[in-house]
């Protein structure tokens, strides 16, 4: 049951998508939000629609895993479109009833939003679903260096993250792992009021805490027996480069952003 | 007779319709008599744990079915969580499951679940420590200012105060010294002989196992490969060694001896061995 959490999960794979430079999808990600953004009308929605499956479909992700991941935002999204439906102002009045009107245009903006919603997280899930978290804070790290000039501790930032999305699994499995043992002993998490089912998390808590502390004291030791000092003249066994790919995809980025800005310029 | 554990075509596949999709069972049947002291061995990765989870219902089959005294756990919600109950697991290092101020509370805190009334659950608590050799003034410290050794035995009396008809342990002396190894392990049998329970043990000790198994039950690649009593499954040596399992040191001697042109017979305990080779002193042999 915990281990079907999708949120920011890597579907290891070797297509173009995944082999990419961490630094340049990280980027492409941001240029793609901006240009979501700066869309306004139908034409540059679909010219960024059009972008996004192409890269899905090389990325050979299941568009099925991707819409799993949508199903915490439904609340959002229906909280937006109901927004926009009734508090859009508008002149082609549609119904019309108590002190509440729908508009053609609210509706069309309520849709218009849920799409940039729904392209927004897609565009995000396709970074983590094809980078692995390591890689990830490795992009971040070489994107954030010049920030070390104003002594930004840019390194152990990252490090921290790094180990922090290193042991979500494990304590994941370790959460099942104890909810199991907790099970096998009669303990009951799914019946009862609500404060018998808070009580029963005591179980779970105790055992998870105290093994969090313990991975988190073995690994500052382990850390230390192999002379961790931080990041000062640290080198990498995985240096990134930009290669080939990497031009191709920032050149396309640019492209795109051009497209859009132009169509916007064009009022389309 | 009915058996007491009925395992027909089990089958387990793990997050179905994703990249991870990965069968850790694949139709595995068997059944378990009571009373019965079944090992059960296997590689890492072989289907082992995935197996024990499903005897008591923290799993649910993809396929096939378990059956209790003769009776389907998933026939209802009520079935299922009594069956956790009759079948006590025992997980791997158990001892990080403790949670409560006291050990008294903690072996308490699975017969308290049961519902059972208080001085029912104060005679488990003292019985199940008594097990586990814990001593009466040690059931009022913090189980976590025990020993390794000592948060084991505290973790397992937990299950064995519910008095499970079968008891199901992984490993339980993984990680442990010799001495406490044979302690645990007479802890067990003794528990068995006191209650006429079944006894489910997953080990990598072939020699505890061979010792102590009625039967054994040997998992190899998500399926069950050889089951039978320790002599006939040790007798497939050769094969044993291909799915990447030992066979008792003892085992390994004779049939080096064998091979040797020294006619003795298959063994694989130290008693039989020690037998054989007295045997062998008297006829004035060696």
């Amino acid at each position: 049951m915990l281990k079907d959490i999708t949120l920011g999960q890597y579907f290891p794979g070797n297509s173009a998508v995944h082999r990419l430079d961490p630094r340049t999808k990280l980027l492409l990600l941001i240029v793609y939000i901006v240009a979501l953004f700066v869309a306004v009308s139908w034409v540059s929605y679909a010219v960024m629609l059009v972008c996004l499956c192409t890269v899905i479909a090389i990325s050979k992700i299941p568009p099925k895993s991707i819409l799993r991941g949508m199903k915490p935002l439904v609340m959002i999204l229906i909280f937006t479109a109901v927004l926009n439906i009734f508090f859009s102002q508008g002149e082609t009045v549609l119904v019309s009833f108590w002190k509440l009107t729908i508009t053609l245009e609210g509706l069309l903006r309520a849709v218009q939003m849920m799409v940039r919603i729904l392209m927004l997280v897609s565009g995000t899930f396709l970074l983590t679903y094809t980078t692995s978290p390591i890689a990830l804070t490795d992009a971040l790290e070489s994107l954030l260096g010049p920030l070390k000039v104003i002594h930004v501790p840019v390194h152990e930032l990252s490090m921290m993250m790094c180990i922090a999305l290193r042991f979500i699994p494990t304590l994941i499995e370790e959460t099942d792992k104890i909810m199991s043992a907790q099970r096998s002993r009669g303990a009951d998490f799914e019946n009862g009021s609500l404060m018998e089912r808070v009580k029963a998390l005591i179980p779970i808590l105790v055992p998870l805490f105290i093994s969090a502390f313990r991975r988190a004291d073995e690994l500052a030791t382990a850390m230390e027996c192999r002379c961790y000092h931080g990041g000062e003249g640290r080198t990498k066994m995985k240096l990134l480069r930009y290669g080939r790919n990497d031009y191709i995809a920032f050149l396309l980025g640019i492209v795109l952003l051009a497209v859009i800005f132009t169509l916007v310029h064009f009022g389309l | 007779m009915t058996p007491i554990l009925e395992v027909r075509d089990l089958t387990h596949i793990y997050s179905v319709g994703t990249p991870f999709e990965h069968t850790a069972l694949d139709r595995v049947s068997f059944s378990v008599e009571k009373g019965e002291f079944l090992g059960i061995i296997g590689h890492t990765g072989s289907g082992k744990s995935t197996l024990i989870q499903h005897l008591n219902g923290l799993l649910k089959p993809t396929d096939g079915e378990v059956l209790l005294s003769g009776q389907n756990i998933w026939e209802s919600k009520q079935v299922t969580r009594a069956c956790r109950f009759r079948v006590g697991l025992v997980f791997q290092y158990p001892e990080y499951q403790l949670f409560e101020e006291t050990v008294y509370k903690d072996i308490a805190f699975g017969p308290k679940n049961m519902g059972l009334k208080p001085d029912e659950i104060d005679r488990r608590v003292r019985e199940a420590a008594g097990f586990v050799g814990l001593k009466p003034e040690q059931l009022e410290v913090s189980p976590f200012d025990l020993s390794g050794g000592q948060k084991r035995r505290v973790a397992i009396a937990g299950v064995i105060a519910m008095e499970p008809e079968v008891l199901i342990l992984d490993e339980p002396t993984a990680g442990l010294d010799p001495v406490g190894r044979e302690e645990i392990l007479s802890n067990i049998c003794a528990y068995q002989k006191a209650k006429n329970a079944t006894i489910l043990m997953v080990s990598h000790s072939m020699s505890d196992v061979a010792r102590l198994s009625d039967r054994l039950l040997v998992m190899n690649g998500s399926k069950l490969a050889l089951m039978g009593k320790p002599e006939e499954v040790f007798s497939h040596a050769e094969e044993l060694l291909s799915m990447g399992l030992d066979i008792p040191p003892v085992t390994r001697v004779f049939l080096d001896l064998r091979r040797r042109g020294l006619d003795v017979p298959p063994v694989y305990t130290m008693e039989q061995a020690v037998a054989v080779l007295s045997k062998y002193r008297e006829a004035g042999k060696c």
